[in-house]
């Protein structure tokens, strides 16, 4: 990658829209997110959090608005942005049929990794599922599948990581494993954009924080500038729920 | 130009290897296309007069309706857990995720008919050796592959997707269907003049194999 594609923003959003048939998802979101910060964003159910990550990845088309990864428009260059993103989203994007290894190696394949065996040794035991490699995906738990998940999304080393509420069904190991991940500095430019739905956990990782209701950015701030009871009164406050609604 | 081979052939020898596993679309296409020839054998009682006017239709009716079964489930495993947007955050074009599922389905489809030709031949009582037949199976296989790959990545969004994909797909392969039959029964009867419909047959899939490709992007994303 390019210096000069490090300089500015790892993420820049603008005027982001998007509807399914009536229903307006996002209503002209924007968004920064600078190189080396960890980013979470908040929200409750429907306010379009997973739509958000689902365009920053080039799932979904938007309607309206321009997206830019490394300072490129993704409509345009796509192949590059995703290049350097990696994601993780509620699905596991493995197929049950075949194993983890062989999940991995596809997926290394995809992306033109060389050296793959040290790839995929490198990720099964970041995530701690060496011994699982040579087991069906179908045969394993939902915490398991979603730590090959994440080792898939790690597999070529991506400068973003995109993540869509990563921490559901893994247990205590894996949360701590996860841990690891986002906090991983070993690259200065390692960018993380995540979305969750555990403010607690939110603010331990982050180093900004943002909330999402009805389809915009309501709020965003550096994590450390705000109490976590602060931050609450926030998220009840821009997005209109109840304190049930969360952890 | 490898950038776009290699990332083909490995979607390739992924759909291969899942259909080695699960044997789905195969085993559901071979069972569907072989009723379909004996169903329509004791139906029709073709006598030697009339079987060279009937099989070739029987044949294709086998192929196309037996492949759409398999076409729908194509996708319906990427649709199911989601695969589709896994292959998706690949940096590759949608271009290249399309060439990959396209040649999975005309791979299997090919396979299917080699296995279904031998009964064929021999409950219609024609020669197992017939040449001719190949570059004509071999071209509107090509056709029903190319279209069916698009229409089921767009019918596997909709909700009666089993039904979606017929209504889509067969208006726009009718003319493939049509060359493949009448080449077909060219090639039964004996007669040479079968190859004048291969030139149509290859013109067809040039049209939709630059036509595909550009038209599954929009499809594949929502």
């Amino acid at each position: 990658m390019a210096e000069g594609d490090l300089q500015g923003l790892a993420i820049k959003v603008n005027g982001l829209r998007k509807a399914y048939g009536r229903t307006q998802v996002l209503r002209g979101l924007d968004l920064e997110v600078p190189w080396g910060k960890v980013m979470t964003i908040l929200g409750p159910n429907g306010s379009g959090k997973t739509t958000l990550i689902k365009t920053l990845a080039a799932l979904i088309r938007p309607d309206d608005g321009t997206i830019q990864v490394a300072g490129a428009d993704i409509r345009r260059r796509g192949n590059r942005a995703r290049r350097i993103i990696g994601l993780v989203t509620h699905d596991a994007l493995l197929y049950d049929e075949l194993t983890g290894y062989e999940n991995l190696k596809f997926y290394a394949r995809m992306f033109r990794l060389e050296s793959v065996e040290r790839h995929i040794e490198s990720v099964a035991d970041r995530m701690g599922m060496t011994a699982r490699l040579h087991q069906r995906v179908g045969t394993l738990s939902h915490g398991m599948k979603k730590r090959f998940s994440i080792a898939r999304a790690l597999l070529h080393d991506p400068l973003i990581l995109i993540m869509d509420e990563p921490e559901s069904g893994l247990d205590q190991d894996a949360l701590a494993l996860l841990e690891d991940v986002i906090l991983d500095k070993t690259d200065p430019y390692r960018t993380v954009l995540m979305t969750t739905h555990n403010l607690d956990r939110g603010i331990a990782l982050s180093d900004r924080m943002a909330i999402i209701s009805r389809g915009v950015i309501s709020y965003e701030g550096a994590a450390d500038s705000v109490s976590a009871e602060d931050l609450k009164k926030r998220y009840f406050e821009y997005a209109g729920v109840s304190a049930g609604d969360t952890q | 130009m490898r950038d776009f081979v290699y990332p083909v052939f490995s979607i390739l020898w992924k759909d291969v290897l899942l259909e080695t596993r699960s044997k789905d679309i195969i085993v559901s296409v071979l069972v569907f296309a072989l009723l379909v020839i004996v169903v329509f054998n004791f139906a029709v009682s073709p006598t030697p007069q009339t079987v060279t006017i009937v099989a070739p239709g029987v044949l294709w009716i086998a192929i196309t309706f037996g492949g759409v079964l398999g076409l729908n489930r194509s996708f319906a495993l990427e649709k199911d857990g989601g695969n589709i947007h896994g292959l998706m955050t690949a940096p590759v074009g949608r271009d290249v995720i399309f060439f990959g599922k396209m040649l999975g389905n005309f791979l299997f489809m090919v396979v299917v008919e080699a296995l279904i030709f031998p009964v064929f031949a021999v409950m219609y009582n024609f020669s197992l050796l017939m040449p001719g037949l190949i570059p004509i199976a071999l071209l509107a296989t090509l056709a029903l592959a190319t279209v069916g790959t698009v229409f089921s990545a767009m019918a596997v969004n909709t909700r009666s997707r089993e039904v979606m994909l017929p209504v889509l797909f067969f208006p726009v392969v009718v003319p493939a269907i049509i060359a493949a039959v009448e080449a077909s029964a060219s090639v039964l009867q004996g007669d040479a003049s079968f190859t004048r419909w291969l030139p149509f047959l290859a013109v067809f899939d040039a049209i939709f194999l630059v036509v595909a490709p550009v038209a599954f992007q929009f499809v594949i994303e929502e």
